[in-house]
């Protein structure tokens, strides 16, 4: 059974057959249970599985978090929603010092199979603390594993395999993109075979290898229909952490060229890391440097200087002719 | 679970009641002259009208968002008027009365909405913080703030004090209950004012705090108590007493302004998804304004000619807003890199010089070269 999904509407459809899959998982987090979250991503599923499974919780990330691992230590799965990129902040002691370490210090004993759904990145003229793109935090953390979508497809299975996962999960999601739609089947069941860290080639190339992740999957698809000149591969990441190297690393030894962008800030942004790996395993293949385009080392300005902060389709071809230069 | 305090109906602390009857208070008495009644009215009736016309300008696309202070009048300025030019106010980003009553022009209010600033105005001189979004975090620099004010020696005949505004949503944040510990430890010269406005977007208060939220300063060793948050005299009344006794050394206090959200939460929110509107009735019978204006009626400290005087300000005002907002220029796009740090950056420098290049390769190009 297929049908034209928006994002948001497949996470939807994701965290419900994940419910009714496994009694275990529950979603928490501000607003989640009668409102359906501030982007509705939850919409319906207090009314379904009612307030034990669909908790709206008080006002407290950290504490969201920590009662977070707490339920999981004692068996449960639960999906946690972060209301926006910004209010991630208070919970980063519990996320840090905890989540991500506990397996390791029980001596594999501890399993804790969070998922913490963050909305993430620009590009909706929102005020302060609602367009950040915190990935690097979390890809910088050992013990996290990192997810970002950027299609319904990708939005209704990414999240049930992050829900089967039994490391946390900080799952990431493109909230300027939310409302795209696509069509997803949904009448297939669940692919444990799947692997939930491969990067996908989301249009084959030859010229150069265009990386990128989320929100600027979109943006990277258009310059590559925009460049003329130049056959663009353009791949979708999906797993920040870890970074599936062996297909990027076979796309760029074809092309010769990597050009990456993201929304995050550049200095140790995810792409300084690939940047690096990528000259490690490419060096001779390599016919230019590593071109990172992303936002400027500088706080996520007011919104009506955003259009000029995100990277956009003008900068990514841009960062593509600096590549051709050499 | 038996818990009996939480059962015991709290007490409300109340001057002006909803028909306009001035009952007073035995802990609060307060003197008040009709020339300063009057000016509250006219307080309450303007930032109303700022607040409705800021609501409109966001449906016409002049502002991204609005957080409307509808409902929550009298608490804002009731406490506000309360300060005096020496205290500082660290606001949460609702309190438009609050910020009427520093001074702070309504567009400089507009302009953090609207998407041209995150800031606005400069808070030493208006002795007001700028808006803080994250919630609960405002509370610990008032503290803070309250502390510097001690140790300046600051406190006594002619101290300062500080005031922190955060909802009855931010009681659940860690920042929140540390700053309410940090200020009972140093006996800060802090007053943490609560607005209850019964909701946090969509979840009650209910499930923010099981007890009365006024009743947890008891458990961090200073008073709380409840008033009347659509009383103007009773929050201006209460405010000032914690105020000065804050003032004279003698610690914190938490005041709870039980009031009511009046409206949706922000611009982009729907309330008919999770409030009954039998609700909304129930409080516009205990509204702010039209309690003033009953009691300035009732007892002939007000005519006719003052009603439509304060209503003729408030359309001049109204319509003041509305030009000032359009008016508002889009910054500068290098605006990007400035005040980043105080000191010259390299990482910063080298940006903004790559990025005025490449956005003087557009210029001249026309349509076809800029892609
Ligand atoms: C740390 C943090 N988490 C979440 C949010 C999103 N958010 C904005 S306002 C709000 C509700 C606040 O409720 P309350 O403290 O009662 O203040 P009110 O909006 O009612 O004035 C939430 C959850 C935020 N701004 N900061
Ligand atoms: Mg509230």
């Amino acid at each position: 059974m297929t049908s034209k999904l928006t994002i948001s509407k497949a996470i939807n459809a994701g965290l419900r057959a994940a419910m009714e899959h496994d009694p275990k998982v529950l979603v928490m987090g501000e607003d989640v249970g009668r409102l359906g979250g501030v982007f509705r991503v939850t919409d319906g599923l207090h009314k379904d599985f009612g307030a034990d499974r669909v908790i709206d919780t008080p006002l407290a990330e950290s504490g969201i978090v920590g009662t977070a691992i707490g339920m999981a230590l004692r068996g449960y799965r639960p999906v946690v929603e972060i209301q926006f990129d910004g209010f991630f902040f208070p919970a980063t002691n519990q996320t840090f010092t905890q989540l991500a370490k506990m397996r390791r210090r029980s001596a594999g004993k501890l399993s804790v199979p969070l998922v913490i759904r963050i909305p993430y990145g620009g590009g909706i003229g929102a005020v302060e603390h609602h367009s950040e793109s915190p990935e690097a935090y979390f890809t910088h953390t050992p013990g996290l594993r990192v997810m970002t979508i950027a299609n319904p497809e990708d939005a209704y299975w990414g999240i049930q395999q992050a829900i089967r996962s039994e490391d946390p999960v900080i799952f990431l999601e493109p909230k300027r993109r939310y409302y795209e739609k696509a069509e997803v089947d949904t009448g297939t069941a669940f692919d444990d075979a799947l692997s939930m860290g491969a990067a996908r080639i989301a249009r084959p190339g030859t010229d150069a290898t265009l990386l990128a992740y989320g929100p600027m999957i979109k943006t990277a698809l258009q310059a590559a229909e925009a460049d003329t000149d130049h056959s663009l591969e353009v791949i979708d990441l999906r797993s920040l952490a870890p970074v599936d190297y062996p297909t990027i690393v076979e796309s760029v030894k074809r092309t010769g060229r990597l050009v990456l962008t993201h929304e995050a800030t550049l200095t140790g942004g995810p792409g300084a890391e690939i940047a690096a790996r990528v000259t490690e395993e490419c060096f001779y293949h390599l016919e230019s440097p590593v071109i990172r385009v992303t936002a400027f080392d500088t706080p996520y300005p007011q919104s009506r200087l955003e259009e000029h902060y995100l990277p956009d389709l003008d900068r990514v071809l841009d960062g593509v002719d600096r590549a051709f230069a050499y | 679970m038996s818990d009996t305090t939480a059962h015991e109906e709290p007490e409300l602390i109340q001057l002006l009641t909803p028909e306009g009857e001035l009952t007073g208070h035995p802990d609060y008495p307060l003197e008040i002259s009709a020339d300063e009644v009057r000016a509250l009215y006219r307080d309450l009736v303007l930032v109303r009208r700022v607040d409705s016309e800021a609501v409109s300008l966001q449906r016409q696309g002049e502002l991204g968002l609005w957080a409307s202070l509808l409902g929550q009048e009298a608490a804002q300025i009731g406490s506000a008027r309360a300060l005096t030019d020496r205290d500082m106010a660290f606001p949460s980003y609702r309190e438009h009365g609050v910020a009427w009553c520093r001074g702070i022009e309504p567009e400089e209010l507009l302009g953090m909405f609207r998407g041209v600033t995150n800031g606005g105005w400069d808070p030493h001189e208006h002795g007001l913080h700028l808006y803080t979004i994250v919630i609960g975090s405002q509370a610990l620099h008032a503290t803070g703030y309250a502390m510097g004010i001690q140790r300046d020696g600051a406190v006594g005949e002619d101290g300062s004090a500080v005031i922190a505004y955060f909802g009855d949503g931010a009681t659940s944040q860690g920042d929140t209950n540390e700053a309410f510990n940090f200020a009972a430890v140093d006996n800060a010269p802090v007053v943490f004012f609560c607005q209850n406005n019964q909701w946090a977007i969509s979840e009650p208060q209910g499930r923010q705090s099981r007890a009365p939220i006024y009743r947890r300063a008891a458990g961090y060793g200073f008073p709380g108590m409840r008033v009347d948050g659509n009383d103007v005299l009773a929050c201006l009344a209460v405010t000032r007493a914690a105020l000065t006794n804050a003032r004279e050394g003698n610690g914190p206090t938490l005041v709870e302004a039980f009031t009511y959200r009046m409206g949706a939460h922000t611009t982009n929110d729907d309330p008919s998804r999770y409030r009954a509107s039998a609700e909304l009735d129930e409080w516009k019978a205990k509204d702010p304004i039209l309690r003033v204006r009953r009691y300035l009626e009732n007892n002939g400290l007000a005519d006719d000619a003052f009603f439509a005087s304060v209503d003729e300000e408030a359309e001049r005002i109204g319509e003041q807003v509305r030009t000032q907002c359009r008016a508002l220029p889009d910054p500068e796009p290098l605006e990007i890199f400035d005040e980043v740090y105080a000191e010259p950056n390299v990482h910063i420098d080298q940006q903004r010089s790559e990025f005025a290049e490449y956005l003087a390769s557009f210029e001249g190009a026309g349509a076809e070269g800029g892609r």
